[in-house]
C-alpha cells in the first residue's frame, strides 16, 4: 500500500506491506535508526515517537496506519544542529549510561514538556512511566527533565 | 517483528466497516490496536484482514446528555476521556483510566477496544459492569442495547458478533462509584480489581477472578466480604498468585471498592 508521511518536516512515501510496524518502517525503510527497539511488546518505550503531536509506542500500530500523519523522532529535535534544552540537561546531568532508552526518554518527556510546561515531581514520574531503562538509571534522567522544566 | 501477512482497510462510516466485517470470518475490527498488535506478534491471532477502525469519526467523543448520561464512542482513547470535562460527570471513569499502563498506551487504546477484548485482567470490563453501562451493538440487521451481565460473555468474547461493532457506551449518571486493584508494579496488570457502584443499591463487579466480571449485590458495606465469600469464588492460579489468594483480595477489595462508592456517594 502506499504510505506518505512527513518526519521531522521531510515527505517520504513508499510501497509498505500492511504488516509492517510503523518502527520497522522508520528504521528499515527510511533509515532513521534513532527510534529504538528495545522489547517489541509495548513494554519498553524505546520507540516512542509523536505522531500528530500524540506520543506512541511505534511499536504498536502498523505503518500503513501512518499514512497521511506527521511525525517527529528523536532525530527532529535538534535539527539544526543545536541541542535543545532537554537533551543538553541530559547531558549535564548524565541521563544516560548504555543510550538505548534514551531517545524513547527524550520523547515522552518532549511530549510533557509541550503539553504541561512546569510538571510537578510525580507528574514527571507519571510521564516517563511507558519507558523503561534497562539500566536503572532512572534518577539523572527524572532530574534532567526537572532541571529541563525549570 | 514481523505480523502474519494480513490485509488493511480503513472505512469512514460504520456501514462500510460492517460490510467489510460481514461474511468474512478472518476479518478483525482494529481499535486501538493496543492489544491486538501485540496479540498478531506472538501469533494468537492472525486475522486475514483488519478493519482498522481509527478513520470512523461517528465512534468517537463523549456526549453528555441534560439527565447526566454519558454517551461514548468506544473509539475514544483513556487519555481523551481524563482529558474530557463532560466525562468528569461520572468522575471514576477518568480516575480509572489514569490507572491503566503508561502515557503512550493511554494515548491511544480505547474504552471500546478495552472491553470487546475482554481480557479478564482489564480494568474496565468490571468498571462499566458495576456502573450499569449499556451497549450499542450494530450489524447488518440493524442495533441492539445490551447490559453488562449480557455484553461480558467470556475470555475473550463478547456480545459482539462476526460481522458487528460496538457503536456506543451509555453510561446513567452517578457519582457513588470505587475501584480498587492490586496490580503488577504501579499501573500495572491486575492480579485482581473490584468496581462498586452505590445508587440505591450496592452493586460490586469482581475482575481478574472469572471468565467475565462477577457481580455481587451486599446488603451493606459491612456484609461485602461476607457476600464475596458465598459468592463461591474459584479464580485461576498463575506465577503472580494463586486461586486462594486471589479470592482473598477479592474480598479485601471488594470492601475498599465499596468503602470508596459509599463516601463519595
Amino acid at each position: 500500500m502506499d504510505v506518505t508521511v512527513t518526519i521531522n518536516g521531510t515527505e517520504y512515501e513508499r510501497d509498505v506491506e500492511p504488516r509492517k510496524l510503523l518502527i520497522h518502517f522508520i528504521r528499515d525503510d527510511l533509515d532513521l535508526t534513532g527510534s529504538h527497539i528495545g522489547c517489541d511488546t509495548g513494554n519498553c518505550g524505546a520507540c516512542s515517537v509523536l505522531l500528530d503531536g500524540v506520543l506512541v509506542k511505534s511499536c504498536m500500530l502498523l505503518a500503513v496506519q501512518a499514512d497521511g500523519t506527521q511525525i517527529e523522532t528523536v532525530e527532529g529535535l535538534a535539527d539544526d544542529g543545536a541541542l535543545t534544552k532537554l537533551q543538553q540537561s541530559f547531558s549535564d546531568h548524565h541521563a544516560l549510561q548504555c543510550g538505548y532508552c534514551t531517545p524513547g526518554m527524550l520523547m515522552s518527556a518532549t511530549a510533557l514538556l509541550r503539553s504541561n510546561p512546569h510538571p510537578s515531581e510525580d507528574e514527571i514520574k507519571k510521564a516517563l512511566q511507558g519507558n523503561i531503562c534497562r539500566c536503572t538509571g532512572y534518577w539523572n534522567i527524572f532530574e534532567a527533565v526537572k532541571a529541563a522544566a525549570e | 517483528m514481523l505480523l502474519s501477512d494480513v490485509e488493511y482497510a480503513k472505512p469512514s462510516s460504520v456501514a462500510d466497516a460492517v460490510k467489510l466485517l460481514e461474511g468474512n470470518e478472518g476479518a478483525r475490527a482494529l481499535a486501538g490496536g493496543q492489544t491486538l498488535i501485540n496479540v498478531m506478534k506472538a501469533r494468537a491471532a492472525s486475522p486475514d484482514k483488519l478493519v482498522d477502525l481509527n478513520g470512523i469519526a461517528e465512534l468517537k467523543g463523549i456526549e453528555l446528555g441534560a439527565d447526566g448520561t454519558l454517551t461514548i464512542g468506544p473509539m475514544t482513547t483513556y487519555s481523551e476521556i481524563l482529558a474530557s470535562a463532560e466525562a468528569k460527570a461520572r468522575p471514576i471513569l477518568g480516575q480509572v483510566c489514569a490507572q491503566i499502563a503508561d502515557v503512550q498506551v493511554r494515548n491511544r487504546g480505547t474504552i471500546g477496544g478495552n472491553i470487546c477484548a475482554n481480557d479478564p485482567t482489564n480494568h474496565l470490563p468490571p468498571l462499566l459492569a458495576a456502573i450499569g453501562a449499556q451497549m450499542t451493538i450494530a450489524g447488518g440487521g440493524g442495533e441492539r442495547v445490551v447490559s453488562a451481565e449480557e455484553f461480558f460473555l467470556g475470555v475473550y468474547m463478547t456480545a459482539v458478533g462476526q460481522g458487528e461493532l460496538l457503536t456506543a457506551i451509555t453510561i446513567p449518571a452517578g457519582k457513588g462509584d470505587g475501584f480498587a486493584a492490586v496490580t503488577l508494579g504501579v499501573d500495572g496488570t491486575c492480579i485482581a480489581n473490584a468496581a462498586a457502584s452505590v445508587n440505591g443499591s450496592l452493586r460490586i463487579a469482581l475482575g481478574c477472578v472469572d471468565a467475565t466480571p462477577v457481580l455481587v449485590h451486599p446488603d451493606s458495606v459491612d456484609s461485602v466480604r461476607e457476600t464475596v465469600r458465598a459468592a463461591g469464588l474459584n479464580p485461576p492460579s498463575d506465577v503472580h498468585a494463586s486461586s486462594e489468594y486471589r479470592a482473598h483480595l477479592a474480598e479485601v477489595l471488594a470492601e475498599r471498592a465499596a468503602r470508596q462508592a459509599v463516601e463519595k456517594g
